[in-house]
């Protein structure tokens, strides 16, 4: 009966096709890792490039869902989730850099003439820690930005503004050598994770299959969430909060929440990107890098929970494709993108998939 | 006192609540358990100053709610209705003055979100849906049940919550339109959609801003009707420019002038008075 705004292309389409076309993608989705175990002169091979991509583009459609949750849920643009997906990557690269450097010190501390590891890289030799830390680093910051922005009802334009200088100072803090994690370069060179060779196949093919996971455990709990009265809270939030809190409801505590949520799910998404993509730097944390995340949700469609995969998948997999055959054009093709995205599709790819099919 | 004899300042409430009304409030008074209504007045306003970078929208205003009252606000243009539901509401702090719901609970000291769980609802002056959500949904939102984060991830309407939303579909004519969006509704319906909203959050005591604007003369009439209905039960507290409107509902009347009180009384007593006259019909 009651669905929020958020009826996904599911309601509208038809559900089973909306469903045969999930399952087709999920299928594909766990077909390729395993695909990737087959020896390289098979004729079904999927090399560890097509792999690798895809599984940054998983990792972004998961920073997009997390983005549509707050931007097209609550209704705050945040144009800093670039700063929460690096966090999650850091802490991630932690780990993978000293099981790489063994006992010693990584590569970078030695060139820097330290002798010991700062403090906050303690325990990071301990797979269960870093986990903690994906989680833990993104979300108490989320937690202590989100409760001092929504308690001083920050809105609007300058909430965009302030998230955007978020991620611009991480960016800064994270260039310089003595902040401790590798400066401008980063974190590279990772050779082992949990004991295994990174760019085994084996191990690929269960970091994928872990994106995928990740993917449809964040699709479901969007959904749920989308569909529970929390959903509805946050979208009256969205549209009317003045009238929201005269029904009773602290509008406070709703936007933490998801917000917080958000940025966790971000981190994990970039824990997960990194050992993937074998490279974690500052420029993850750059604002174009936040800005193009909200370009991928307002191009799939904001508000609906496929819309910003979709948003995500097309912008990604042209970028990839248009990097190798014409890479000068890339930026101007986004930028004609954005400008027929606003100009005809108001509500995204999406809203142009639900017209078609009513 | 200002230029207004003192009798018609103190008012008697127009419900004792020794008496029958005290059934009357029956399930409000579950969810204000701390609202003490001991004198029979639900709203005291004492001396009550705002003023915006020296304007100055309220000057010691007073003006006393009875429980179970009725009561009609009306004034010019600028006389400060509207910020006095602000400061009632904790939109707007009082630069100085006394605000009370019930016998304890200030005004002044708690924020929105607080006075909406106590108790106060408001409807506003343009009328505020949330038009995304269908007709069900709004109602589902405004209705009196814990407003946690937590409790709302885990809410599931129950059999006796449902019957009530129905119930108040039925009351404000929507039944047919639950499942629309609200953005979808005529201007009347968005009206009568808020004014639903505020039936299922129970509150004690309803601001209403101009209920009536927009409404055809049928829907005028069953407004009337609804909210004589409600006086009893809650008190209501209804800013409203239609005269024949406010002569249909009013127990009492009081008369805001550039931000206090000019008159109090019956219609037809405020009607008759030399300076209400003057400030109506221009000087």
């Amino acid at each position: 009966m009651s669905l929020p705004i958020s009826i996904t292309v599911a309601q509208k389409a038809g559900p089973k096709l909306t469903a045969t076309a999930l399952g087709v993608v999920l299928t594909v989705l766990v077909a390729l890792p395993l695909l990737h175990l087959l020896p390289a002169d098979s004729a079904m091979y999927v090399s560890a490039y097509t792999l690798t991509l895809i599984g940054k583009i998983l990792c972004y459609c998961i920073v997009a869902l997390a983005l549509d949750l707050v931007w097209g849920y609550a209704g705050l643009l945040s144009l800093g989730h670039g700063l929460f997906f690096a966090l999650g990557g850091y802490a991630m690269g932690m780990y993978l850099i000293r099981q790489s450097a063994g006992d010693g010190l990584p590569a970078f501390m030695s060139f820097l003439a330290w002798t010991e590891l700062p403090w906050y890289w303690y325990g990071t030799s301990s797979f269960l820690w870093a986990m903690c830390l994906v989680v833990l680093a993104p979300g108490l910051l989320a937690l202590v930005f989100g409760f001092f922005a929504f308690r001083s009802r920050i809105k609007g334009v300058y909430f965009s503004i302030m998230t955007q200088a978020l991620t611009f100072a991480g960016m800064l803090l994270f260039f310089r050598n003595e902040t401790g994690f590798g400066g401008n370069n980063g974190f590279t060179g990772f050779t082992r994770i949990l004991g295994f060779d990174i760019t085994a196949a084996g191990t690929r093919a269960v970091l994928f299959l872990a994106t995928v996971a990740l993917l449809v455990g964040s699709l479901y709990l969007g959904f749920k969430l989308a569909r529970s009265k929390f959903g509805r809270v946050l979208t009256a939030l969205r549209d009317a909060e003045n009238r929201l809190m005269f029904c009773g409801y602290d509008p406070r505590g709703y936007k933490l929440f998801i917000w917080v949520l958000s940025a966790v799910l971000c981190g994990l998404a970039g824990a997960l990107y990194v050992p993937q993509v074998g490279i974690i730097n500052p420029s993850e944390m750059s604002p174009t890098n936040s800005i193009e995340a909200a370009v991928w949700v307002a191009l799939g469609g904001r508000g609906s929970l496929i819309g910003p995969l979709l948003g995500a998948g097309l912008v990604n997999g042209m970028k990839s494709w248009f990097t190798v055959a014409f890479p000068e054009y890339w930026l101007f093709a986004l930028g004609f993108l954005f400008i027929v995205v606003t100009l005809f599709l108001p509500k995204g790819v999406i809203g142009l998939l639900r017209r078609k099919s009513s | 006192m200002r230029a207004t004899p003192l009798p018609e300042f103190m008012l008697e409430p127009a419900f004792d609540p020794a008496g029958s009304s005290r059934d009357a409030i029956g399930a409000s008074a579950v969810a204000a358990q701390g609202l003490n209504i001991r004198h029979g007045t639900i709203l005291t306003l004492e001396e009550i100053n705002v003023s915006f970078d020296g304007f100055k929208a309220l000057t010691d205003l007073c003006l006393y709610i009875g429980v179970g009252e009725l009561r009609c606000i009306i004034g010019p243009n600028g006389a400060g209705k509207t910020t006095m539901m602000d400061v009632i509401t904790g939109k707007t702090r009082p630069d100085s003055g006394v605000a009370y719901f019930g016998e304890t609970l200030d005004l002044t000291r708690m924020s929105e979100v607080e006075i909406a769980q106590a108790g106060i609802g408001r409807k506003f002056q343009k009328p505020t849906v949330f038009e995304a959500l269908s007709v069900f949904e709004n109602l589902e939102l405004a209705q009196k049940t814990s407003k946690t984060v937590w409790a709302s991830l885990r809410a599931k309407l129950s059999g006796e919550q449902k019957d009530r939303i129905d119930e108040v579909l039925q009351t404000i004519k929507l039944d047919a339109s639950r499942q629309r969006p609200a953005g979808l509704l005529s201007h009347g319906q968005k009206q009568f959609l808020e004014i639903g909203m505020l039936l299922v959050q129970d509150p004690q005591l309803l601001l209403l801003d101009e209920p009536v604007a927009g409404m055809t003369d049928a829907e005028t009439e069953f407004t009337a009707e609804l909210f004589k209905s409600l006086a009893r039960k809650h008190s209501l507290m209804v800013v409203e420019h239609d005269m024949g409107f406010v002569g249909s509902i009013a127990d009492h009347v009081t008369v805001l002038h550039q931000g206090s009180v000019l008159a109090e009384g019956s219609l037809a007593q405020v009607q008759a008075n030399e300076r209400v006259i003057e400030v109506y019909l221009g000087r």
